[in-house]
């Protein structure tokens, strides 16, 4: 136990040297946001330019649009933090054969190496969300009582718990890929951003597709973090449309709690299963420069 | 004296053009060769530059669809813009003009993310590409090579261009097909002009980026990280970029700085010319944006010609040329 906290600790803080140190501080800190504030901007003008061309307004749905993105956030960065790890060490760096050899868990320092990423994307997650809130014109109503704290608490915590569990498994099966990191990053994430209901709500989706989405847990962390954070004026219009209200806040927690433990199996067997394919194949620290 | 002359010319540089011109030609053959061939030996890249980045469309034309879901239950309830429906036949109005609206934007993302796909080539495989030769060894026998830079820079744009139209072109087929986009050619000159000038005026750039990342390090990484979102909404990848000027006071600045982009001029025409009755907002008349598209191209070609030069040779002195993992 004591070797998987020790590695643990010295891949964060790998990490985060190797995601912050290239640049200074403050930099590093406006990189940081700016990218989480185009992609909400984006969403902004869309709505601006749709509302202005056909005369009208839907508030509460711009206010589920800009949350979903805001926790989507969390998403694009912890998965591309833990699947672009082996393929950095091992094509970038070429460091994956001294790391590999080392009597460490290999699963446990691709871990340590994503939680940068997300302590990185926690901030821009909070920025994006006071953006909202105070000074976009009309504002979006965000507020989270006191009484809904440790349920918010508990559904992030699991939330990102599950996302890590994808996030490795996804890594488990670049061991066996070429250098697609980038192409991995931008695409796996696309097909949580139209199943989840980030950005509309399910029922905008053909029927067998809202099927998907109710299949993919990270649809449940969405539809609570929203519930938590909107007004009951803007919940009042979405709860019909996004075909999860029938189920309570408790029960959410419950599903996002099992998925955690099942994601967390899959990830461990698919990992221990992409590394011994790779081994079998000599592909652990092949690169591929084409 | 006289039996070292067989081996000096054998070995002496020759500077006639017809050899230069077959040597650079052969360059840009060679390095296009492994994009096209070698992308299409790793099976895995169908999967994940045809298939999955169309999801990423469809979450962007799915909000257009929700959006326009509300509208469509405000005029069947008798809301046509800010006042009540006249009649039914102004609420027929509505609905049309609604439909015409959808249309024209879920057109306007299909059409970004096809430019979304060549922006991402350039960023990584055009920008990021003799930074990444220098991490992994092969730019040093690149300096030794008795061929022009440009010509490696050129090759590296064709076969990124091949590449990268695979997954436009299945973008472009997936809009038709699965989101029921209508496109309209009135003036298929003019859509050519205007495509490949674009694409030239953006390959462009990336030889210019890609002659600057010489010299950095990581941060030649991160700063191509750092183009994706903001230029995705500087070029209205997913929007009109007219909207811009929609939105006081800071739209205009955006949309003037976002222009340097060839991207977004280029896309403003596309969308003009491809989607019948376009009446969302638009920046200039296609004509004028070809004209400063083919300005952007000669500059970015004209720039990244010295830039290249000057800064192989500022990387040479600094120390910087081979310095890997920096």
């Amino acid at each position: 136990m004591n070797t998987y906290w020790r590695t643990f600790k010295v891949a964060a803080w790998l990490g985060w040297e190797m995601d912050s140190n290239w640049t200074e501080p403050w930099l590093f800190i406006i990189y940081s946001i700016i990218k989480p504030i185009a992609a909400t901007f984006i969403l902004v003008l869309m709505y601006i330019i749709l509302a202005a061309v056909g005369n009208f307004s839907a508030g509460p749905l711009f206010d589920f649009m800009y949350v979903g993105n805001a926790f989507f956030i969390f998403v694009g960065t912890t998965l591309f933090g833990t699947f672009q790890v082996i393929q950095s060490d091992r094509e970038w760096y070429q460091t994956i054969r001294y790391i590999y050899i080392s009597p460490i868990s290999f699963y446990v320092y691709v871990l340590g190496r994503a939680i940068s990423k997300i302590l990185v994307a926690a901030f821009a997650v909070v920025i994006t969300l006071a953006f909202g809130a105070l000074v976009l014109r009309p504002a979006v109503e965000i507020s989270l009582p006191l009484a809904s704290v440790p349920v918010f608490v508990a559904a992030l915590a699991l939330g990102l718990f599950c996302l890590l569990a994808i996030g490795i498994t996804l890594g488990g099966m670049t061991f066996l890929m070429a250098r697609h990191t980038q192409s991995l990053a931008e695409a796996v994430p696309g097909i949580f951003y139209v199943f989840c209901g980030v950005l509309f709500p399910l029922s905008v989706l053909p029927g067998w597709l809202q099927g998907v989405g109710r299949a993919i847990p990270l649809t449940y962390w969405f539809e609570l973090s929203r519930r938590l954070l909107l007004s009951s004026a803007d919940q009042a219009v979405l709860a019909p449309l996004t075909g999860l209200g029938g189920f309570s806040d408790l029960t959410i927690l419950g599903f996002l709690a099992l998925s955690s433990v099942v994601f967390f199996a899959l990830s461990l067997g698919v990992f221990k299963l992409g590394e011994y394919l790779a081994r079998k194949a000599g592909k652990i620290d092949m690169t591929t420069s084409y | 004296m006289s039996s070292a002359t067989p081996s000096r010319s054998a070995t002496a540089r020759r500077s006639d053009f017809r050899y230069k011109a077959a040597l650079n030609l052969r360059s840009v053959f060679g390095r296009a060769y492994p994009r096209v061939i070698g992308a299409n030996r790793e099976p895995s890249w169908i999967f994940f530059e045809v298939f999955l980045p169309l999801l990423g469309i469809a979450a962007y034309v799915f909000i257009y669809q929700a959006f326009y879901n509300a509208q469509v239950a405000l005029i069947q309830a008798g809301q046509c813009g800010s006042a009540a429906c006249a009649s039914p036949a102004d609420q027929l109005a509505h609905l049309k003009a609604a439909a015409a609206n959808l249309n024209a934007l879920v057109g306007t993302v299909v059409l970004g993310g096809t430019m979304v796909a060549f922006w991402l080539n350039v960023l990584w495989s055009m920008a990021s590409q003799l930074y990444w030769e220098k991490e992994i060894g092969n730019l040093q026998i690149y300096m030794m090579a008795p061929m022009s830079r440009m010509a490696l820079l050129a090759g590296m744009a064709i076969g990124g261009m091949f590449m990268t139209s695979v997954r436009a072109i299945a973008t472009l087929v997936a809009g038709i097909l699965v989101f029921g986009v209508i496109f309209q050619v009135a003036n298929p000159l003019l859509l050519l002009a205007v495509f490949f000038v674009t694409l030239i005026a953006l390959y462009g750039m990336g030889m210019l980026f890609a002659s600057l990342y010489l010299l950095w390090g990581r941060e030649a990484w991160n700063l191509s990280a750092l183009l994706e979102e903001p230029i995705f909404f500087s070029s209205g990848m997913y929007f009109p970029a007219g909207g811009f000027l929609m939105v006081q006071p800071w739209g205009p600045a955006v949309a003037v700085a976002g222009s340097l982009v060839p991207a977004m001029l280029g896309l403003d025409a596309l969308r003009q010319l491809t989607l019948p009755g376009y009446t969302l907002p638009t920046v200039l008349p296609p004509g004028t944006e070809l004209e400063i598209l083919l300005g952007l191209t000669v500059l970015f070609l004209v720039l990244a010609r010295f830039a290249l030069a000057h800064l192989e040779t500022l990387a040479k002195r600094e120390g910087k040329l081979t310095s890997r993992h920096q």
